[in-house]
């Protein structure tokens, strides 16, 4: 396959960005997106150019460092991460255009690497049970529901990879929070920290500049784990819930 | 817990849902009431006539209409503040737009925003037109709702002004209806359908409802 890529070419935080167009050949169908970019550094580096930054980790899907906005939608064309992408679903002479996450609050560092530690303020604001740790509990002496054991792990699917910020056209973080909250506050070990979870995160969320929900839809669309939209709504009722019921 | 409401994304958003759903309510017994004018000038008129005698003896005449105003009002202030409010922060959250760009979602979603400030105007031209009679075309005759209404709907402007405006409530409607519901927390997955058919239904509904009018009056089916 022969491609004409539009890649987001920027220095730093300060610096200027700007579209750049570069031509790749030699690309199998069989290749994973990422494995495509890393051809085209290949050539860069040979060439002596600067390579495209750009983020990933595992390249099995699973956690949530690829990112890349692909033609317009978040992570390609296909329900699935960036890494899982294959160049299958491109025909031969595409023009591609690959552009960074965009939301105030996941600045550019570098042409497509994005900050996302927005997200693990998220986190750290009540992302988690305040538990002694130790050696793993007997798994049956807390008994969870199946229909929360199934609500919880369809929310625990969430990578955390932004896809949701970036496909909002309000770059709006609810459906990651919601997910997050939702996982932990529906099963018992959860319980105790229900109301200051959900406070503290929206808290946080807000605070970080992200935008706020207008139901358009996009970010459940864009998910590459399937977290449906309804989650926002089960968050709302837990945060109006908290809002009456939180002892501080 | 006022302060919450008021400080939070989500709050605010309750905040809109439910002065919205007042307003939609609202919306659906105003549009009742104005389908009386199929039954004739008389049964027109004593309607109106009864909205500001209704309550009585226990309220004082208009008293109760004084109220539904009130509610009303505080119901447009805060889902008009609440609105610019987030809008601001959603646009300052994503400040650069994408160079690839795609259509996204559906119509009514995207014309929220501008159909809310086409729907403010129109509440102006509305209470000017039928309600304080400071822009009515024609002698406005206090007292005399149905040769108002009729007054409105002969000129071209009054009827574009007024279908214009409930189209656009129409899709406002479609859209906030389905939203109000996601926002108080009522939105799951096995509700979906029936929140987007009560949503629609009453978009349809509504449009339907209010656009008869000028359009009988069009037509000569009322004069």
């Amino acid at each position: 396959m022969k491609l004409t890529l539009r890649v987001w070419r920027q220095k730093n935080a300060d610096a200027p960005g700007a579209m750049s167009t570069y031509e790749v050949d030699g690309i199998s169908q069989d290749m994973s997106f990422l494995e495509m970019l890393d051809t085209l550094n290949e050539e860069l580096i040979l060439a002596g150019d600067d390579p495209v930054a750009f983020d990933h980790d595992c390249r099995e899907g699973i956690c949530g460092a690829c990112s890349l906005v692909i033609n317009g939608d978040a992570h390609g064309p296909e329900r699935t991460t960036t890494c899982q992408l294959h160049m299958r679903s491109f025909e031969d002479g595409d023009t591609i255009d690959i552009e960074p996450w965009r939301a105030s609050a996941f600045p550019v560092v570098k042409d497509l690497v994005v900050d996302r530690s927005a997200f693990d303020r998220i986190i750290q604001a009540g992302g988690y049970i305040s538990a002694p740790t130790g050696t793993a509990p007997e798994a049956h002496a807390t008994p969870v529901p199946k229909p929360d054991a199934d609500f919880a792990f369809e929310h625990a699917e969430c990578i955390g990879c932004g896809a949701c910020v970036a496909a909002c056209p309000n770059g709006s973080a609810m459906l990651f929070t919601s997910a997050k909250i939702n996982h932990l506050n529906v099963l018992p070990q959860g319980a105790p920290e229900r109301e200051t979870r959900v406070l503290d995160m929206v808290g946080q969320m807000d605070s970080e500049g992200f935008g706020g929900c207008t139901l358009t839809g996009e970010c459940a669309t864009a998910c590459p784990k399937g977290i449906p939209l309804p989650s926002i709504s089960a968050m709302n009722k837990e945060w109006l819930r908290a809002t009456r019921k939180v002892r501080r | 817990m006022t302060r919450t409401l008021w400080d939070s994304s989500v709050g605010k958003k309750t905040i809109m849902a439910v002065s919205g759903l007042i307003m939609l309510l609202y919306l659906v017994v105003h549009m009742i009431g104005n389908l009386k004018i199929f039954f004739g000038s008389g049964e027109f008129n004593h309607y109106a006539h009864w909205l500001r005698t209704m309550g009585e003896p226990f309220l004082h005449y208009e008293w109760a209409l004084w109220i539904v105003r009130v509610v009303l009002v505080a119901a447009v202030v805060l889902h008009a503040v609440s609105a610019y409010q987030l809008s601001r922060r959603d646009i300052r959250a994503r400040p650069a737009k994408y160079v690839h760009k795609k259509p996204r979602a559906g119509y009514a979603t995207r014309t929220m925003r501008w159909g809310g400030i086409i729907l403010a105007l129109f509440i102006v031209w509305h209470i000017l037109d039928l309600t304080t009679g400071t822009v009515h075309s024609g002698g406005f005759q206090s007292g005399h709702p149905y040769q108002n209404v009729i007054d409105t709907f002969s000129t071209w402007y009054g009827n574009l002004i007024y279908i214009v405006a409930m189209l656009a409530l129409g899709l406002h409607v479609q859209h906030g209806f389905w939203s109000a519901a996601q926002t108080l927390g009522a939105g799951r997955a096995t509700r979906e359908r029936v929140l987007r058919t009560i949503a629609n239904v009453l978009a349809l509904v509504l449009t339907v409802g209010f656009i008869s009018v000028p359009v009988a009056v069009m037509t000569g089916v009322v004069s």
